[in-house]
């Protein structure tokens, strides 16, 4: 029977969401809604992401909030579990009415809330690293395209400086995002005369663990006489077994460098990375990197989180310029109202952690700087290279073919997210 | 900090000769003259800089120096324990919790140590650790440690430059190691398939068809793509080397995809031995036995992170053994806890356990990611079971992973000595078989239900300790394991032992078989397609119970 | 009365019949107007999300049926019911994703995005034929259907039962779901079909649309129920409950065991190809997440919550179950877990026979202690 009453208590709560739906005062606090998988096969990387935003609006408040207006973080579980990602969405902006929302991790979690937003009017901050071939009007994409992490990667490693990479291992899980970034590099790499032959690419399941197989192809392909490379889009859990395996057959980087763009300083946070030091990751962001700014936002954060070993990584930054970006529109818009937040966001510059400044495209990508660090034995990342300035984020690849021929601008009057480039 | 320039560096190709010039003078004549302090300091010095470049050139003069601290320096260099102090000084530091402990660079005298704040990392990256890893190299050819010279040969075979040919005669005669020395002609072999003289050529040839070495043979097949050699002969001996290291490729091959086989088997058997107790013999669906191995991996965790703070250093590589029993005992209570609370009320009803345990299963999860959080812990691999034995030809078996096989037939011969020899496990073979016919002889049934529950549980628990050495630990851990658990155990037969060993190890090694012809999806694949097809054919598994246990 | 219709009258008792068709008007017409008629800002408004949110649930309640039948009535619990359901939803999105047309974003007549950036060139010919409706519905049933024919022929034959049908089910919806995240397999992979537009030139983002396919998935949901109930009244359905509990005495009896297992498991499958069908549209998202082995038991979890073998009961559980989950997983992010964990622990422990047992041990009790009151007032 004490089943019974707790359904009983749960239906009235059923009752209580449908009553919240009413208008908005003034001396309301402003709603922000945080999407982010907190159990399930996502957690390992997305809770980090729910706390940042916990940690953002809290500061924010501490400035005095927006319009005079204080920030409340709406958090929704939406549990590693796709469908569940759009009802979720829904709820947010239908229930809750939140005014902007920071979520989503895998592409598949926003491909599911896509039709929500675009139907609703909503607003969404996407943090992630992500394959491009995307631009919708209602979401920022302040991860990094294709053309912001890959391309500099691949163009490093076949540096003097690099090493003079010659023949290439494209390894990967089996998704969207790997399939679409070995796709661009593979154009990418034939543009620039590598031979079939030297290009090796491998699929592998999510969550792969036994790697031996494929290490060991790797070790054979890499024994051609020519110095080879691997470039892993492995996504998340499958990387500590690989790199345990690597680190354990000995596949040292000075002979075979893996660099990676899905292993960030909160993955190695599981690994024993002294037999993988001098790998390499390609990122926006590194906690590493030596900047007044970078330094007092991760003291914050440790004091924040009450946990000196709390890592800050590539997506977290993401999330940090993104919602600096929003309160700046909001400020200057006067209002959060989506219409006008979004037109105030074009050319919104933020303060980037490891210097410089991001702005904010017409595209809804971030120009940010790309960085490529080694993978130390403390678990963190020395920067070895970096461009010059910022590189802006392509939404369409150019080594498409029919991605090429795409652009997207959603300022007035252009307005339009996949339209054929002005052939100019 | 940041090398922003470093990408218009042009690129220097004389400069490994150079430094291999500067080691050849040394390594030449040993014993030179007095080592001089100031170009130590010097050429140290310039190594406090932003530029990769620059930092190469300072590598360069240090490996032409004569001083024996040398060696230690570039090794630090390699390794990332160079700093630049405060007052311009470079000095290795070592962490030590939150303090560095500090040696001076040149004297090698301890200092008093110092604060993160107060320190300057010297960087390097892949190139410049190749470059040192040349010249430290070059070096190690004559250490006194006959595995350093191993890999420094090994590293010189990688790298074949004519230049170090005298250096290599020169080792070679010093050489008094049998295995180093073979390493050391196959070594100079490489480097006389060049050589002006045909006879050479040819001799070296033979030498290397000896060798079963991939990087070789593409050698080998270089040298005839790209019609280096003119004579005749020699090149029908190359056809002939090449011949031969593939046969011996060949059969490396299928001797490493069995030992990939039975090394993946000897991990579904871990995940799998405790759920052949509490599913194979007492029948209760165990949903929660993913989380059962979970618990002993972050006891494994618990145990390490301990060691690292109460225990000395040295000793830390023995937290594995310490986190057996405590991963035995936390999955065993946890496991009398959920047969005491649940099961027990829902023995004959088999199909509900899987709903109990299921929630079961949840909970442990959040609890787990509750109290530690969702990332993934690093669960380090001590000392001793890191790395790897090369067998021959490229065919490595990693020392972790060779672990777990060992330990995976360890424990399954404890188990089935325990069932077969002790007290306890007669009685539980006598409940599984006639549970009221034992309870009329005056076995404490219940009892027998939470010791076997937890023995399963338990067994589950130092499952995941071994396979936090190999795999995520996280709260998903369990998750991963579980359809494949109840693969094993199915195929197998459920209620036999010996059915979830044959099980397991034949199901990995026909996974590993697969592999390299279907890519590792559609192995997984046809390995489960292959696992309905045979239960159409031996409907109870591989080693069915018969007689009256085997009823429904 | 004809037969027929005094055979469907049969199927329920008159209280039941009350019941249904109360429920019935409630979820198909109360529901719809008080989210389309009804102001938004008055309380008697049902929001969009609940109407979205509700039909999501009713496909499920559909899917539970479609298991109960078989794991209620026959004693076969299939652990990869997900894969009948998956396919039907799959079929149903090829079907939407052929309507896009040339509206996606490289505006290709023919392959939907996903196939045009990985460089594809042609549609594969398992895509023919789904730009019709028809034939899509057609497929969402037949393909469930044949792969559960052939697998359900494969293992009854063989007499798997019990726990080893179990297992080798949830290996087949394991290796579905290795299979459809597979990218060469040209189902999208990981991301799966989505980004779709309409629905036979209905917007899918219309809110008429949505309480459209609400109502469509209430009614279906309604028959299908009606179908499980004939089904089980039905004299196959008695010998399905004989097998349930003697299995080899029903074969010595010279029933086909096999036969009529294999008819109920097809029959299941097409059901669960149906509600997946539905499913899709309102989801906006069709995925290999569908094929995970956690899934599966959830089906069966939200089933023996209901209360098993009851039909009703199966519906029931699968809205309660989910909607439990919808509530906590927003009320309660981070520990919701604990709740669901602990509602299906107490549910094995003190409902075994599930909310709908419950229900019946009431009214009994309550029917008895009413008896024992009135007893001397029976009248003859």
């Amino acid at each position: 029977m004490k089943t019974v009453s707790k359904l009983m208590a749960a239906a009235c709560l059923f009752a209580g969401v449908f009553a919240a739906s009413e208008g908005v005062r003034a001396d309301e606090p402003i709603k922000v809604g945080v999407l982010h998988s907190l159990s399930g096969t996502m957690a390992i990387s997305e809770t980090a992401l729910k706390d940042v935003m916990e940690f953002l609006i809290s500061e924010q408040n501490a400035k005095g909030g927006v319009l005079g207006r204080k920030l409340e973080a709406v958090v929704v579980d939406p549990a590693s579990d796709w469908p569940l990602f759009a009802e979720k969405a829904r709820e947010l902006i239908e229930q809750h009415e939140v005014d902007v929302v920071f979520g989503c991790w895998t592409s598949v979690s926003r491909k599911s809330v896509l039709p929500v937003f675009e139907e609703l009017n909503g607003m969404l901050f996407y943090p992630v690293q992500y394959e491009g071939e995307e631009s919708s009007r209602n979401i920022f994409y302040t991860g990094a395209a294709p053309n912001q992490q890959a391309i500099p990667a691949v163009e490093y490693l076949m540096s003097e400086e690099g090493g003079s990479v010659e023949r290439w291992v494209l390894a990967g899980t089996d998704y969207v995002y790997p399939r679409t970034t070995n796709k661009i590099l593979e154009a990418f790499l034939k543009a620039k005369g590598v031979a079939e032959e030297d290009i090796m690419i491998n699929y592998t399941p999510f969550g792969h663990s036994d790697w031996q197989t494929i290490v060991s192809d790797i070790k054979k392909f890499a024994s051609a006489g020519k110095k080879t490379a691997v470039v892993s889009t492995i996504n998340g859990d499958a990387n500590v077994p690989f790199y345990k395996e690597l680190g354990n057959q000995g596949i040292a980087a000075e002979d075979i460098p893996v660099v990676a763009f899905s292993v960030g300083e909160e993955e190695l946070a599981g690994i024993d990375t002294g037999p993988l030091v001098g790998h390499l990751a390609a990122w926006n962001y590194f906690m590493s990197v030596e900047s007044d700014k970078n330094s007092e936002v991760i003291e914050k954060w440790h004091e924040f989180i009450g946990n000196e070993d709390r890592v800050f990584n590539d997506p977290m930054e993401a999330h940090y310029i993104g919602f600096q970006m929003w309160v700046q529109a909001v400020e200057k818009a006067g209002t959060t109202d989506i219409d006008a937040v979004r037109t105030a966001m074009y050319g919104q510059t933020a303060p980037n952690l490891t210097g410089g400044t991001a702005v904010m495209n017409v595209n809804h990508h971030l120009s940010k700087p790309v960085l490529i660090g080694e993978i130390q034995d403390d678990g963190q990342f020395d920067v070895v290279w970096e461009t010059d300035g910022v590189v802006p984020g392509d939404a369409w690849s150019d080594f498409i073919p029919e991605s090429a021929k795409l652009m997207s601008d959603w300022t007035e009057p252009f307005s339009c997210g996949n339209c054929e480039k002005p052939s100019s | 900090m940041i090398d922003r320039k470093s990408r218009d560096l042009s690129g220097n190709r004389t400069l490994g000769a150079a430094a291999l010039g500067a080691a050849l003078l040394f390594a030449t004549a040993p014993v030179a003259s007095e080592p001089s302090e100031a170009d130590f300091h010097a050429a140290l010095q310039a190594l406090d800089t932003q530029k990769f470049q620059q930092k190469a050139q300072a590598i360069e003069h240090l490996g032409a120096l004569d001083n024996p601290r040398i060696l230690e320096v570039l090794e630090s260099l390699a390794k990332g324990r160079l700093y630049v102090r405060k007052d311009g000084r470079i000095v290795i530091a070592e962490r030590s919790g939150k303090k560095y402990l500090i040696q001076d660079a040149i004297s090698g005298r301890p200092e008093p140590e110092a604060g993160k704040k107060e320190l300057k990392k010297i960087k390097v990256n892949n190139r410049l650790r190749r470059l040192i890893r040349g010249v430290t190299g070059r070096l190690a050819l004559f250490s006194d440690d006959p595995d350093r010279r191993v890999k420094a040969a090994d590293n010189l075979i990688k790298n074949p430059n004519p230049q170090v040919l005298p250096l290599f005669r020169q080792a070679r005669d010093r050489e008094t190691d049998d295995a180093v020395r073979a390493k050391l002609e196959v070594g100079i072999a490489v480097l006389e398939l060049e050589a002006d003289d045909p006879a050479l050529r040819l001799a070296a040839t033979t030498t290397l068809a000896e060798t079963s070495d991939p990087d070789i043979r593409s050698l080998l097949e270089h040298r005839l793509q790209t019609d280096a050699e003119p004579n005749l002969e020699i090149r029908d001996a190359l056809h002939g080397a090449i011949e031969t290291i593939d046969r011996k490729l060949w059969l490396f091959g299928i001797a490493e995809n069995l030992l990939f086989g039975i090394s993946l088997g000897s991990v579904l058997l871990l995940a799998a031995i405790g759920l052949a107790i509490t599913f194979g013999v007492m029948g209760v669906i165990n949903m929660a036995h993913g989380e059962m191995i979970m618990l002993g991996a972050y006891s494994a965790f618990m145990v390490q992170e301990i060691f690292r703070s109460v225990v000395p250093p040295e000793l830390f590589g023995f937290y594995l053994l310490a986190a057996l029993p405590v991963a035995f005992l936390m999955s065993a209570s946890m496991g009398v806890l959920i047969e005491r609370g649940v099961i027990r009320f829902l023995y004959g009803r088999p199909l509900e356990t899987l709903l109990a345990t299921w929630g079961i299963s949840l909970i442990l999860q959040q609890l787990v990611r509750s109290i530690f959080g969702a990332n993934n812990r690093e669960v380090a691999n001590p000392e001793w079971i890191s790395g790897a034995i090369e067998i021959a030809g490229g065919v490595t078996v990693t020392l972790n992973r060779l672990c777990i096989i060992l330990f995976s037939l360890a424990v399954v011969a404890a188990l089935a000595a325990f069932i077969r020899y002790s007290r306890f496990g007669l009685n539980m073979r006598a409940v599984t078989q006639n549970r009221s016919m034992a309870a009329s002889m005056g076995i404490r049934t219940g009892q027998v239900d939470a010791l076997t529950f937890a023995l399963g549980s338990g067994i589950a628990g130092v499952a995941g300790m071994a396979l936090s050495q190999i795999s995520n630990v996280s709260p998903n851990l369990g998750q991963n394991f579980i359809v494949d658990s109840f693969m094993v155990v199915v195929f197998g037969g459920v209620g036999s032992l010996w059915g979830t060993i044959v099980g397991a190890f034949s199901l990995g090694i026909v996974n590993k078989f697969l592999e390299p012809v279907s890519g590792a999806i559609l192995g997984k694949i046809v390995v489960l397609v292959f696992i309905i097809l045979f239960i159409q054919m031996r409907p109870r598994g591989l080693f069915a119970l018969k007689g009256r246990a085997a009823g429904d | 009365m004809g037969p027929l219709s005094s055979r469907l009258f049969a199927l329920e008792s008159r209280r039941g019949w009350t019941v249904f068709m109360g429920l019935a008007a409630v979820l198909m017409a109360v529901v719809p107007v008080l989210n389309l008629a009804v102001p938004e800002d008055t309380w008697l408004h049902v929001p969009t999300f609940w109407v979205t949110t509700l039909g999501k649930f009713l496909c499920f309640a559909m899917l539970a049926l479609a298991l109960d039948l078989i794991w209620g009535y026959a004693g076969i619990l299939s652990l990869g019911h997900g894969a009948f359901f998956g396919l039907g939803g799959y079929a149903m999105g090829m079907y939407l994703m052929r309507q896009i047309g040339e509206r996606g974003v490289y505006g290709h007549p023919e392959l939907p995005d996903f196939m045009v950036f990985l460089n594809w060139k042609e549609l594969p010919w398992y895509w023919y034929g789904f730009d019709s409706f028809a034939f899509a519905v057609l497929m969402a049933m037949l393909v469930p259907g044949a792969l559960a024919f052939v697998f359900g022929w494969l293992a009854f034959r063989s007499r798997i039962t019990g726990v080893y049908f179990s297992i080798i089910s949830q290996a087949m919806v394991f290796a579905m779901m290795l299979a459809f995240f597979r990218n060469e397999m040209g189902f999208g992979g990981n991301n799966g079909l989505t980004d779709f537009k309409d629905l036979l030139g209905f917007d899918l983002s219309a809110s008429t649309t949505k309480v459209g396919l609400y109502v469509i998935s209430a009614l279906m949901l309604g028959l299908v129920y009606l179908l499980c109930r004939y089904v089980v009244t039905s004299k196959l359905g008695r010998v399905l409950i004989a097998v349930r509990d003697a299995e080899s005495r029903v074969r010595f009896l010279g029933y086909s065991v096999t036969r009529a297992k294999l008819f109920v498991f097809t029959l299941s499958a097409v059901l669960a190809g149906i509600a997946g069908a539905l499913y899709v549209p309102q989801v906006g998202i069709i995925n290999p997440g569908e094929f995970t082995p956690a899934k599966s038991i959830e089906v069966a979890i939200w089933v023996a919550v209901g209360g098993r073998g009851t039909l009703f009961g199966a519906a029931a559980g699968a809205v309660a179950v989910n909607g439990a989950k919808s509530l906590l997983t927003g009320i309660a992010p981070e520990i919701w877990l604990f709740f669901l964990g602990a509602l299906f622990i107490l549910v094995t422990l003190l409902m075994p026979r599930g909310l709908v047992g419950v229900v019946r041990q009431w009214r009994e009790r309550r029917a008895i202690s009413k008896a024992s009151h009135s007893d001397s007032h029976v009248s003859a």
